[in-house]
């Protein structure tokens, strides 16, 4: 890698992802744990808000912690492409040299984060769990600089069975995901004002960009899991689309919502957007049901914040019984009508 | 037309788990597979192949022993296979990988390269958007179904509400999700010619355009300040009871931690 001055490299950058020019939450969370950074670094908050017609968004993120946005506004930035918007936080990357740049971990910033770390040449770390201010060495090596106040970026590998910190120490900017649900947003602060830029460096459509040309949006009822406080998942054990009725019923006992394990949506019996794991979605909810599912590290490394895990299996030896605080090994078509009904008789108690 | 096809062999994660008594993954008792976003990018190649004729050319980076997912490639139907491993390309991040693959790559004609979203030991989604840069074309990622029509390819592209249908002309990089397709299964015809292909091996001397500089551990930007085999929060109570007694225990324990 080309040596680069890393002293000229100042302050924490948010990509603040929008849709439909609506902010994505990931955006929001991600202002938060960049406050947290700049606060140990000294530096401030700068949220890098790109599309079309998104300027009415700057008050949203100053309230969530922006001390300045800069926008850049053009129309070839309506709905996402690569290449433009890759433009677009690259040039912003080689004008004002931020030391780190946050990026939501979702189906855009996979995409885009790779491509702008490729074009300005530094390195990326996908779907961090951690981020904190230390350095790297974390513990002095003889002979080898230590270097301060650099990004530690923790994240889980191998389907969530291994955990490594990784730091960018000789490139800036240092450059991380982040999924949606990790860091936790501020309370808006009403009435927040931030520091408004624009830049625009210039949008000529090459070969790189791609034509739209139609898109379609998925006709589902948004639930949001990740939001639910009480999860009902269940797995390939459930047997059918059916079945879920049943799971549906215990959710309804907390007012929880039902989710599934991979082989759920691919069986086509759950959408996706119902999706619990390494592909889907990460949940923390203070209950989570895992009914019928054998418990593969991909769906784990998704649930396994939850506060109480409760797993329902017939196979004594699923895995998922590792991770559960309750198992109950036994035939769930019996179990989860039952348990239903006796929940339902103790709330009614009360 | 011609289609690189990357590929990476992983140790296999699904089913066949195995974990050491400390909780931790075993992995010298786990297989190793053709990473499954890959083999449907494979899959994908294969096709375009059936419907429009097409040579479909497999790069892998690895160890020598990657070679085997070459093989398993063309008795699937592929055309041929390129081994790229070399010393010194050894603890390579997504930077450094991609730049590599990269630098092999622009040894081949190629009007599309497909690529895996992601691999399930790393997980990261990165390579393929950043082998897309280094090369100067334009990528798709997130594919659910690729097209070609013409000189241009067309994609339905992912996203968590959405999708987009998207065209680009070729070349162009698509990368592809494990849904996209159901992988065929090898041929007896196949695993015999795999048997006897030839499988390409390059090293660095043989990566184009390429500074020693960006390759390798030394050419990887993200260093590894610290791994740990997680630790778990470990197994709780596991109970083998009749319905009525199971549903009694969770309830019970429901009351004592007040969550009903």
């Amino acid at each position: 890698m080309n040596k680069m001055n890393l002293a000229e490299y100042k302050g924490v950058f948010v990509f603040a992802q929008q849709v439909d020019n609506k902010i994505s939450g990931v955006a929001l969370e991600l202002l938060g744990k960049a406050k947290d950074l700049a606060k140990d670094l000294d530096t401030d908050v700068t949220a890098v808000l790109v599309g079309s017609d998104v300027k009415g968004l700057v008050d949203e993120l100053a309230e969530y912690g922006a001390d300045k946005v800069i926008v850049v506004d053009d129309p070839e930035l309506k709905d996402y492409r690569t290449e433009p918007y890759t433009h677009a936080l690259a040039e912003v990357i080689n004008k004002y040299k931020p030391e780190i740049v946050l990026v939501g971990a979702t189906a855009i910033g996979r995409d885009l984060g790779p491509r702008v770390s490729a074009r300005v040449a530094t390195g990326l770390t996908a779907d961090c769990t951690v981020l904190e201010i230390g350095d790297f060495p974390i513990n002095p090596i003889p002979n080898q600089e230590q270097k301060h106040n650099q990004l530690l970026m923790t994240r889980p590998a191998f389907g969530g069975n291994t955990i490594a910190t990784i730091a960018c120490p000789d490139n800036r900017p240092q450059m991380a995901t982040v999924r949606a649900g990790v860091m936790q947003k501020i309370d808006p602060i009403k009435g927040a004002k931030a520091v408004v830029e624009e830049f625009n460096p210039g949008f000529t459509p090459n070969n790189k960009y791609v034509e739209i040309m139609d898109i379609v949006k998925s006709v589902t009822d948004t639930v949001d899991i990740m939001e639910a406080k009480v999860l009902v998942s269940g797995g390939r054990g459930v047997g059918s689309k059916e079945n879920f009725k049943m799971l549906e019923d215990l959710a309804a006992v907390f007012g929880g919502e039902v989710c599934c394990s991979r082989a759920v949506t691919d069986a086509g019996w759950l959408p996706v957007d119902r999706q619990v794991g390494q592909t889907g979605k990460t949940v923390r909810p203070s209950l989570y049901f895992a009914i019928g599912i054998s418990g593969a590290i991909q769906h784990v490394a998704g649930m396994e914040e939850s506060d109480i895990i409760v797993a329902i299996n017939k196979d004594e030896d699923a895995p998922i019984f590792d991770v559960a605080d309750y198992g109950l090994v036994g035939d769930l078509n019996k179990i989860v009508p039952a348990l239903t009904e006796a929940l339902k008789a103790e709330m009614a108690a009360k | 037309m011609k289609i690189v096809v990357c590929v990476k062999q992983v140790p296999d994660t699904k089913g066949g788990v195995k974990f050491n008594p400390d909780g931790t993954l075993d992995r010298g008792a786990m297989l190793t597979i053709m990473n499954p976003d890959d083999k449907a990018g494979l899959e994908a190649a294969l096709r375009i192949k059936d419907e429009c004729g097409a040579e479909v050319t497999v790069v892998t980076m690895g160890l020598p022993k990657a070679e085997e997912v070459l093989r398993e490639a063309i008795a699937m139907g592929a055309d041929k296979g390129i081994l790229v491993t070399d010393r010194v390309l050894g603890g390579a991040d997504t930077w450094a990988t991609s730049t590599t693959l990269a630098g092999a790559i622009r040894n081949l004609d190629y009007d599309l390269i497909i690529t895996g979203r992601q691999a399930i030991d790393g997980d990261t989604a990165q390579v393929g958007p950043q082998i897309s840069e280094h090369l100067d074309i334009p990528v798709i990622s997130y594919a659910q179904n690729i097209k070609v029509e013409g000189d241009s390819v067309i994609v339905e592209r992912q996203y968590e509400d959405r999708h987009h249908v998207v065209k680009a002309k070729m070349p162009c990089l698509v990368t592809a999700l494990a849904e996209l397709n159901e992988p065929r299964y090898m041929t007896p015809g196949g695993i015999f010619d795999a048997y006897d292909a030839e499988i390409t091996v390059w090293g660095r001397a043989n990566l184009v355009d390429v500074d020693d500089a960006n390759l390798g551990l030394k050419g990887s930007p993200t260093k590894i300040a610290k791994a740990s085999d997680k630790v778990r929060k470990g197994a709780g109570e596991k109970v083998t009871l009749d319905p009525t007694e199971a549903v009694e225990y969770l309830v019970g324990k429901f009351k004592e931690k007040h969550i009903i």
